[in-house]
């Protein structure tokens, strides 16, 4: 599903070149619940943001559900980020003074295809918010929005759903709520998720745990 | 993403910020108004002097003395010379010319008119029968003077309107003997009232025989015609009537060389061409000075949309995390500054449109001779296009900076 080969990332900070990523090689499998581990500054969101087609990679190989995506063109990235991957992120980001329906519509609009609503609503009803679906984000509890944000990933249909720090603005109740739902989606529906944390309670819920440190992969695990 | 998609995103992040949504459109607004407005006036001037002209009669054509080059080779300017006579109309009214209805010459006199204590100046025109039907004028009252009164040169007159006004108030002017510059002139006729204003009233007039004005007004002058005035036989033979004219005139003469001739034509088209083509300056003019405070409104949407994108980065980084291309985001603010200038100017356009059709009724208007602004639709269509296109040209710089924002830096921008 995911394969990384080598993949190294350098930012340009002025004359200074940083390297964030040096030299990764991750292979995550369909149906996999990954978490990938680290501390700030580990390479972690930079990683995130490779496998998410949101930037591409220095060096290396990236072969997204069989496409070599490290060399393409910013619209091919976009379809791509349409179709094959699904984002759930810390600050839940639904589009202000939008309808919850409206929002989950949304992938489904720029990917211009039909039946949005119908949809739009399944996806809503499936993370338990078919009563809530016309209410705006500011309307909803932080749970709720993440819930909304976990639907507008899915509406597509998407390869992989790639959470980063899903549960980071949310209290423990709700952070268990959230959790609960990605390992039944991954159970149930077979949805390959990686999932980026810092927090170990966050991590247990996946079956695979990936540390990063310096940009390096050092742990590579299946807890029991 | 589909046109109808992309008015409702638009619509929703103009929502968002009505009063400054309201403000932006407002600077459109009052652009595309004054547009409206001025152009309208301008047209409306343009209306009010075509009608004017109209009123001289568009089939009447004029021919003037012109700078009849002597044999000397001395110039002697326009209407100095004294080369039109008495048998130049006598040959245009001889069938030869199958256009013109009918030709008459002018002598035209200045002169004090008193009537009892009361004083006035008007010119006097001495001309013959033909008159009312060459200059379309109607009697009011009496009758116009007859060849007899021509050939005899008798002393009757035929006055405007305003002369009656000025001269007699509420006296029948019929029968009553006026002086003009020191002689006594009977009244035996009221034209009636043209209407016309400007340009010098129509109702303005004195009209006596020419035998009579040569006789009694223009003295030692002699018998001079400063004027032939010929009607066609409509406004569509006009041309035809003035190369008739023009032929038969140079033959007369002996001219050959029809730049060397010794007389100018003039018709009413002509003057109603330099005329429209006067006020169409002038609706330029106003247009274009209006359109400048289109183009201040236009700036005002640009700077609101680099406000906008700024302030909605996160949101264009969500959008483009979860698959907008550039395009897509570049045509939803493309689309959000259109609709922005087209409602304004679509609000222009019905404001303008009020209140230059509610101009006339303020007294103020009313009562001057400030023409009443005439609205075209093409005006309407033009203001309206280019309202769009002002959204558009303006909102291309802020959608592009838009469109090229990278996802990860608009998404973690605060």
């Amino acid at each position: 599903m995911i394969t990384l080969e080598r993949i190294t990332k350098t930012y340009r900070m002025g004359k200074v070149e940083v390297p964030a990523l040096q030299g990764i090689d991750l292979h995550v499998g369909e149906g996999e619940f990954v978490a990938i581990m680290g501390a700030s500054g580990s390479g972690k969101s930079t990683l995130m943001n490779i496998i998410g087609c949101l930037d591409v990679p220095t060096s290396g190989r990236y072969l997204l559900d069989g496409t070599d995506v490290a060399k393409l063109s910013d619209d091919q990235l976009a379809r791509i980020r349409n179709r094959k991957i699904g984002f759930v992120f810390q600050s839940f980001n639904l589009i202000p003074r939008t309808s919850a329906l409206h929002n989950v519509e949304m992938p489904l609009i720029y990917a211009g295809e039909g039946s949005r609503t119908t949809r739009a609503t399944v996806a809503l009803g499936a993370v338990g918010l078919a009563d809530r679906m016309h209410h705006q984000p500011t309307e909803l509890s932080g749970g709720q929005q993440q819930r909304a944000a976990i639907a507008r990933a899915l509406v597509t249909d998407p390869a992989i759903l790639l959470a980063d720090e899903p549960t980071g603005n949310l209290d423990s109740a709700s952070s268990v709520e959230i959790m609960r739902l990605l390992a039944t989606l991954n159970v149930e529906q077979a949805r390959t998720i990686v999932l980026i944390t810092h927090e170990q309670d966050i991590a247990r819920f996946a079956r695979r745990v990936v540390e990063l440190r310096d940009g390096r992969i050092v742990r590579d695990e299946k807890p029991a | 993403m589909n046109l109808f998609e992309a008015l409702r995103m638009a619509a929703n992040g103009l929502l968002a910020n009505r009063l400054r949504s309201s403000l932006t459109m407002l600077g459109i607004l009052i652009g595309v108004t004054a547009v409206i407005l001025l152009v309208a006036v301008g047209n409306g001037a343009s209306v009010q002097i075509n009608a004017q002209i109209q009123s001289l009669g568009a089939n009447v054509i004029y021919v003037y003395p012109s700078n009849a080059k002597g044999t000397a080779g001395v110039s002697q300017g326009f209407a100095t010379g004294q080369s039109l006579t008495q048998a130049d109309v006598d040959a245009i009214n001889a069938q030869s010319a199958p256009d013109v209805v009918a030709a008459i010459p002018i002598a035209q006199s200045g002169g004090q008119i008193t009537y009892g204590s009361q004083n006035y100046f008007a010119p006097t025109t001495g001309t013959t029968t033909a008159f009312p039907q060459v200059r379309d004028y109607q009697l009011a009252e009496g009758s116009f003077f007859t060849d007899d009164d021509v050939n005899s040169r008798h002393r009757v007159v035929v006055l405007g309107q305003t002369v009656v006004d000025n001269l007699f108030g509420s006296t029948d002017p019929i029968g009553q003997t006026i002086k003009i510059s020191r002689q006594s002139f009977r009244v035996i006729g009221v034209f009636a009232s043209k209407g016309g204003t400007g340009f010098g009233s129509q109702d303005n007039v004195v009209v006596a025989p020419i035998t009579t004005v040569w006789a009694y007004l223009t003295g030692a002058r002699g018998k001079v015609i400063s004027q032939i005035v010929a009607s066609a036989t409509s406004a569509a033979t006009v041309t035809q009537a003035e190369t008739e004219i023009t032929t038969i005139l140079l033959d007369r003469h002996g001219i050959s060389d029809p730049n060397q001739a010794d007389f100018q034509l003039q018709s009413q088209q002509d003057i109603l061409t330099q005329a429209t083509s006067i006020a169409t300056a002038l609706t330029l003019v106003l247009g274009a000075i209006a359109g400048i405070s289109l183009v201040v409104g236009g700036i005002g949407i640009m700077n609101i949309m680099l406000v906008t994108v700024t302030e909605r980065t996160r949101e264009i980084g969500i959008r483009k995390a979860i698959g907008a291309r550039r395009r897509d985001i570049l045509v939803q603010f493309l689309i959000e500054a259109m609709v922005l200038s087209g409602l304004g100017g679509a609000l222009g356009i019905a404001v303008g449109t009020l209140l230059a059709h509610e101009a006339p009724s303020v007294p103020a208007i009313a009562s001057s001779s400030f023409p009443t602004p005439v609205v075209s639709p093409s005006s309407v269509l033009l203001a309206f296009f280019v309202s769009v296109a002002i959204g558009l040209f303006f909102g291309i710089y802020p959608a592009n900076r838009a469109a090229r924002l990278h996802p990860i830096e608009a998404l973690r921008y605060e």
